[in-house]
C-alpha cells in the first residue's frame, strides 16, 4: 500500500468518523431539548419554548452558556484526574458507536451488493459494546474520586455499584438474543430479524426486552435509577464538584448512553433497520419498505429514547437496596432462567423426537438452524 | 386466584404500565402555562402595584400633607416634608417613597383622606439601577398622570362593589 493510498484510507476513516460523532452530538443536544420538552408537556406545562422557532435553538444556547462559564477545580482535588474524568466518561460512550448499524445501503447503486453503514462491521460487535460502555464506570468513579468530596465519592460509588450489578443482568439478555440469532455482529443480528414484526425478538424473548431496556435505565443512571445523582441526599453526585464545560462533557457523556442503549434496544429487540412489514405484504408492504431503513431505525431508536423520558417523568426514584435487589434477585435470576429455556428449547429436538415442535417452534426465530 | 392474579400484575409490571398511562394522557392535555409577556393575567381593580400621586381636575394636587400614609407605613418607606404655600394652603415640598422599602400593603391608599396616594396595577417599572426606586414626588405625580383614567375607573369599580361602612 503506497503512502498516497494509506492517507485515502485515514481521510475516509475520519469522515466515517465525522458522519457519526457529529450527528451524535447534535442527537445528544437535541435529546436534552425533547427531554425538556416531553417533561414540560407531561406536566402539563410548555417547555422551552423561547429561544428560537419553538425554542429548537435553546441546546445550542445552553452549549454557548456552559463553554463561556468558567471551570472551578476545588482546591483538594486531585487536578489531573478531575479533568481526565469527564473525557473518560465520554470517550467510551462516543466510542461504542462505532460498531453500531445505521442501515445498509448500496450508495444509490455505487455498490453491487448492499454495505452495512457502521465504521467497524465487527464479528463481535456485541462484546465490543459491552465492554467499552462498561468503561464509562471510569469516569464516573474518576470524578467522585477526584472531586474531594464526599458526596461525589458516594455518588460516584453508587454509580459504580449499579452498573457493574445491572451489567449482569444486560449481558445475560443479549446473551438469549445471541442464542436466537447465532451470531454477535450487529448486523447480522438484524438481519435475523428480517421478514415483518414477528420476527422481531421482542417477541420470542419479550421478557428479555423488558429486562434489557430496564437494565439500560439503570446502566446510564437515568430515572428512576439516577441515584448516584439523587439530587435529595447527594446534591447532584459524582459531578457535584463540576461546572462549565466539563459539566456539560458528562451530561453529553450520559445522553449518548442513552442513544446507544436505545440503538442497541432497537438492533436487538426491534428488528434494527427493518421496516415492520416486509416488502411483500398486501397493500402497505411495499409503501413501507421504501421508506429508508436508516430512516425506520432512527424512528425506532427515537421512540425509545420517548420512552426514556417517558419513564424519567413518571416514576419516583428508586430506594438503594431496592435497587440492588431488583439487579441480583429479580434480573439475575430470571435472566438466567431464559437462557436456561432458550437453550434446552432450541435443542430439546435432539434430546428427544417427542420435543421437536419445541425447537421447531423457537427455530422459527432462528435462521441460523 | 388471588395469588395467581396478584402475581400476573407483578410480572407483566402491570401498575407501572398504569403509571405510564396517566402520564401518557398528561402529554396531551391543554397547557396551562401563561406565557407572560404575551399573555397575561387578569388583575384585580384592587390590585396593589407601583404607587402614584393624583390631581384634582383642575390640576392642583390633592395631597394635603396630613402625613397620615407617613405614619401608618409599616416599612417607613414614605417620607414627607411640608410647607404653607403662598396661597395659605398646606402642600408637601417632599413625598418620596422608597419601593425597595414599600412592601404594597396598600394601608397608605387606605389611610388617605382625599384619594390622593394610591396603588395602579402597573407592576413591570423594574430597573438595573436601585436609585431608580426611589420615586420623588415629581415621578409620582407623572405615574399619576399617565394612569390617571385607569385609577379613576378602578376605585369607581371599588367603591360601587364595595359594602357602604367603607365609604
Amino acid at each position: 500500500m503506497s503512502i498516497a493510498d494509506m492517507g485515502l484510507q485515514v481521510l475516509i476513516w475520519a469522515l466515517e468518523i465525522l458522519a457519526i460523532a457529529v450527528p451524535i452530538a447534535l442527537g445528544v443536544a437535541y435529546t436534552t431539548y425533547a427531554e425538556r420538552r416531553v417533561i414540560g408537556w407531561i406536566q402539563v406545562r410548555q417547555g422551552c419554548n423561547r429561544v428560537g422557532p419553538f425554542g429548537l435553538l435553546q441546546p445550542i444556547a445552553d452549549g454557548l452558556k456552559l463553554f463561556m462559564k468558567e471551570t472551578i477545580i476545588p482546591t483538594k482535588a486531585n487536578k489531573y484526574l478531575f479533568v481526565a474524568a469527564p473525557v473518560m466518561a465520554m470517550v467510551p460512550a462516543f466510542v461504542a458507536f462505532a460498531v453500531v448499524p445505521f442501515g445498509e445501503t448500496t450508495l444509490f447503486g455505487f455498490w453491487e451488493e448492499a454495505h452495512v453503514m457502521a465504521i467497524a462491521n465487527l464479528n463481535v460487535g456485541i462484546l465490543y459494546v459491552m465492554a467499552i460502555s462498561s468503561l464509562a464506570i471510569y469516569g464516573i468513579l474518576m470524578a467522585g474520586w477526584a472531586s474531594n468530596s464526599k458526596y461525589a465519592l458516594i455518588g460516584a460509588v453508587r454509580s459504580t455499584c449499579q452498573m457493574v450489578s445491572y451489567e449482569i443482568a444486560m449481558g445475560f439478555s443479549i446473551v438469549c438474543v445471541l442464542i436466537m440469532a447465532g451470531s454477535m455482529n450487529l448486523s447480522e443480528i438484524v438481519h435475523a430479524q428480517a421478514g415483518g414484526i414477528w420476527h422481531w425478538y421482542m417477541l420470542p424473548l419479550f421478557p428479555m426486552f423488558i429486562v434489557f431496556f430496564i437494565s439500560g435505565c439503570a446502566e446510564t443512571n437515568r430515572s428512576p435509577f439516577d441515584l448516584p445523582e439523587g439530587e435529595a441526599e447527594l446534591v447532584a453526585g459524582f459531578f457535584v464538584e463540576y461546572s462549565g464545560m466539563w459539566f456539560a462533557t458528562f451530561s453529553l457523556a450520559e445522553y449518548a448512553a442513552m442513544i446507544l442503549i436505545s440503538l442497541m434496544t432497537s438492533i436487538m429487540f426491534l428488528g434494527g433497520w427493518y421496516a415492520p412489514l416486509p416488502a411483500d405484504f398486501p397493500v402497505i408492504g411495499e409503501f413501507l419498505n421504501a421508506i429508508p431503513g436508516t430512516v425506520w431505525l432512527l424512528a425506532k431508536t427515537s421512540f425509545l429514547i420517548f420512552v426514556f423520558i417517558w419513564f424519567r417523568a413518571t416514576f419516583p426514584r428508586f430506594r438503594y437496596d431496592q435497587l440492588m435487589r431488583l439487579g441480583w434477585k429479580v434480573f439475575l435470576p430470571w435472566t438466567l432462567a431464559w437462557i436456561a429455556v432458550i437453550g434446552c428449547a432450541t435443542y430439546a429436538g435432539d434430546i428427544s423426537s417427542s420435543l421437536t415442535w419445541v425447537s421447531d417452534f423457537i427455530g422459527y426465530w432462528q435462521p441460523w438452524r | 386466584m388471588n395469588l395467581i392474579k396478584r402475581h400476573l400484575k407483578t410480572w407483566f409490571l402491570w401498575e407501572l404500565v398504569i403509571g405510564l398511562s396517566l402520564t401518557g394522557r398528561y402529554l396531551f392535555r391543554k397547557k396551562i402555562t401563561v406565557q407572560y409577556p404575551e399573555e397575561r393575567t387578569p388583575l384585580s381593580p384592587r390590585f396593589r402595584g407601583l404607587h402614584a400621586l393624583r390631581r384634582y381636575e383642575n390640576g392642583e394636587e390633592r395631597c394635603i400633607a396630613c402625613k397620615l400614609c407617613e405614619v401608618v407605613c409599616p416599612a417607613l418607606a414614605i417620607e414627607i416634608e411640608s410647607e404653607e404655600r403662598s396661597d395659605g394652603t398646606r402642600r408637601t415640598t417632599r413625598y418620596d417613597i422608597d419601593m425597595t422599602k414599600c412592601i404594597f400593603c396598600g394601608f397608605c391608599q387606605e389611610a388617605c383622606p382625599v384619594d390622593a396616594i394610591v396603588e395602579t396595577q402597573e407592576f413591570e417599572y423594574g430597573s438595573e439601577k436601585r436609585s431608580d426606586l426611589y420615586y420623588t414626588k415629581d415621578m409620582l405625580l407623572k405615574v399619576g398622570e399617565r394612569y390617571e383614567s385607569q385609577i379613576a375607573a378602578n376605585l369607581a369599580d371599588d367603591r360601587a362593589n364595595t359594602p357602604s361602612d367603607r365609604n
